[in-house]
């Protein structure tokens, strides 16, 4: 079975004048059909107003198909009773740390999500302590939230939502305003929940870098999904995706800058000690 | 024509139980026609700094002096200090607010008490300078892409000519493309009008393509005030700090140990490159 399954999904903006007539129409997501599997972590590139984040907000139904479904963990989102199961079954994390924090206290604030969902007092203690040593903030569970910094509070907010026990989660751009060390802390956070934890990933990200690791990568243009594969295939393509406005990670690009220099290199290495192998090779 | 802070220090909240001191005993120069980083971890003291280089912030202690005179004197004129040093915040497309693009450039050399035909000269060129194509000057600011937005934002800022553009961020939330536009623009607008360019980033691949000399700052302190490839060849500590060197540093070091014969202290893509392929050939050679 698929955790997450589109069918031809488009969605349209509509803007509307001040009379609430209907003045322009935007397709941002344009007949979009792909499958993922539960336990995947799966990457979403793709330039600004590319689509990303409309398709993404699709997943947890915060908007709904225009034309077309998406079926998260076997339900359709467009049927209004299913719309609670499938928040608790996809979470999202955002882009800005300092709007997604409302508790006082880091512990309270993750225990938030549970607690709306009926959980025995019992169990939300239970739940906010293994979100938390999930993603390395155990320490400051008694912390006041304004205290931490970016990387702390994106890492409390994907605790929060873990606390709901979602079978996936989605990371909007969620290193997009930290600094190196805070965007390394939240990587590895995603990692470990789905390595460890088994929790479907969806990362959503610029940093071309921090998708090597993913099991897919979709790349995303007008709306449509263009490229689909392991990183490895997908950064192969170093020319193509500099013509959809994105990067290949560095050491990727200077094996591909070796390679156009006459190096006879492989083409998609992503890792320096790939690079390493293959230039011993080339001696 | 130069900023110069001397024994500057700032401290938060010094009337309360716990004062913080942000800067500590800053000293520094920024000169004509240099292009400058900023980079140290969320909570270094940067945005502190930065402020002051204006006037928004006035030193506890230390002083600041602009083309020889203290900021701070009595009659100094402020005003014309904030059009000389350019503050372009993180996210400015968030302070765009006129109807059109081009009212939106034109509100601070307006706002200066100049001539319309001089304002509109000066939105003009500064439009040019961001490279933003002049059919789009009357389109909302707000109907326009992310990249394009942030142009208009430091466009407004430009236009008030300021010796000195300081720039938060500028590139935080756009696509790898957008990033480089930018940069590539901010570059080249340096070199065309001879202005200082202070880069505040948390990405060390684009303070290493683009700048030639960086500032670390580090617990209110200037760690390392250097060219790229002195501060980067300081990786262990960098990391002490919550910092790290290049990406392509990194991968320089590893064929270091692996016994390649190359440059560590190359910073971007294109010396790294061609360090890797001298090694290569002397290598084979042998």
């Amino acid at each position: 079975m698929k955790i997450i399954e589109t069918n031809h999904l488009s969605y349209d903006y509509i803007r509307h004048d001040e009379e609430g007539n209907v003045e322009g129409v935007t397709r941002a997501v344009s007949d979009v059909s792909l499958s993922v599997k539960p336990g995947d972590f799966i990457a979403i590139l793709g330039h600004n107003g590319s689509g990303k984040s409309t398709l993404a907000k699709h997943i947890n139904a915060l908007l709904l198909p225009t034309e077309g479904s998406i079926i998260v963990d076997g339900k359709d989102t467009r049927q209004e009773e299913n719309i609670w199961n499938v928040r608790q079954s996809a979470g999202m994390v955002f882009q800005n740390p300092d709007n997604q924090i409302i508790g006082q206290v880091v512990e309270e604030d993750v225990g938030f999500g549970p607690e709306n969902m009926g959980v025995p007092t019992k169990e939300i203690w239970e739940r906010v302590e293994e979100s938390l040593k999930a993603v390395g903030m155990y320490a400051y569970r008694k912390h006041s939230p304004n205290k931490l910094s970016g990387g702390q509070k994106q890492r409390v907010s994907i605790a929060g939502v873990l606390a709901m026990h979602p079978k996936c989660i989605v990371l909007d751009e969620p290193t997009a305003m930290l600094d190196p060390n805070g965007r390394k802390d939240v990587i590895r956070a995603a990692r470990a929940l789905n390595d460890v934890e088994g929790v479907t990933v969806i990362l959503i990200t610029h940093y071309m870098e921090e998708v090597i690791f993913a099991d897919r990568v979709f790349v995303m243009d007008e709306g449509k999904v263009v490229m689909e594969g392991t990183p490895r295939e997908v950064f192969s393509q170093v020319e193509r995706l500099k013509k959809l406005r994105l990067d290949v990670p560095q050491v990727t690009l200077l094996a591909y800058e070796l390679k156009k220099s006459g190096l006879p290199l492989p083409d998609g290495i992503l890792t320096a000690d790939e690079l390493t192998e293959e230039l011993k090779k080339c001696l | 024509m130069s900023l110069k802070l001397e024994h500057v220090s700032y401290v938060y909240g010094s009337d309360t139980k716990l004062p913080v001191r942000a800067l500590d005993d800053i000293c520094l120069e920024i000169p004509d026609g240099q292009f400058i980083g900023m980079i140290g971890h969320t909570g270094s003291g940067k945005s502190t700094l930065v402020q002051h280089l204006n006037g928004l912030m006035e030193p506890t202690e230390g002083t600041i002096t602009y083309d020889g005179r203290n900021i701070w004197e009595k009659d100094f004129p402020k005003k014309e200090l904030r059009s000389n040093v350019g503050l372009v915040f993180q996210y400015p497309e968030h302070q765009l607010f006129e109807v059109d693009v081009f009212s939106d450039v034109c509100f601070g050399p307006k706002n200066l008490g100049l001539p319309k035909e001089e304002v509109e000269a000066r939105a003009k060129r500064a439009l040019e300078l961001v490279g933003f194509p002049e059919e789009y000057y009357k389109q909302s600011p707000f109907e326009l892409s992310g990249g394009q937005k942030r142009r208009v934002a430091i466009a407004g800022v430009l236009a008030m000519q300021p010796k000195i553009l300081v720039l938060d961020e500028p590139t935080a939330g756009l696509d790898p493309r957008g990033r480089d536009e930018i940069l590539g623009q901010i570059a080249h607008l340096k070199k065309e009008t001879g202005i200082s360019v202070v880069l505040v980033s948390h990405s060390m691949e684009d303070v290493a393509n683009y700048v030639e000399r960086i500032i670390v700052m580090n617990k209110g302190h200037v760690l390392y005030d250097d060219v790229p490839r002195e501060v980067f060849g300081h990786v262990k500590e960098l990391e002490a700090v919550g910092l790290a060197a290049p990406q392509v540093t990194y991968i320089l070091h590893k064929l270091k140990e692996s016994g390649f014969d190359v440059d560590i202290n190359a910073t971007t893509i294109l010396e790294a490159r061609d360090t890797i392929l001298k090694a290569v050939k002397e290598e084979s050679r042998c």
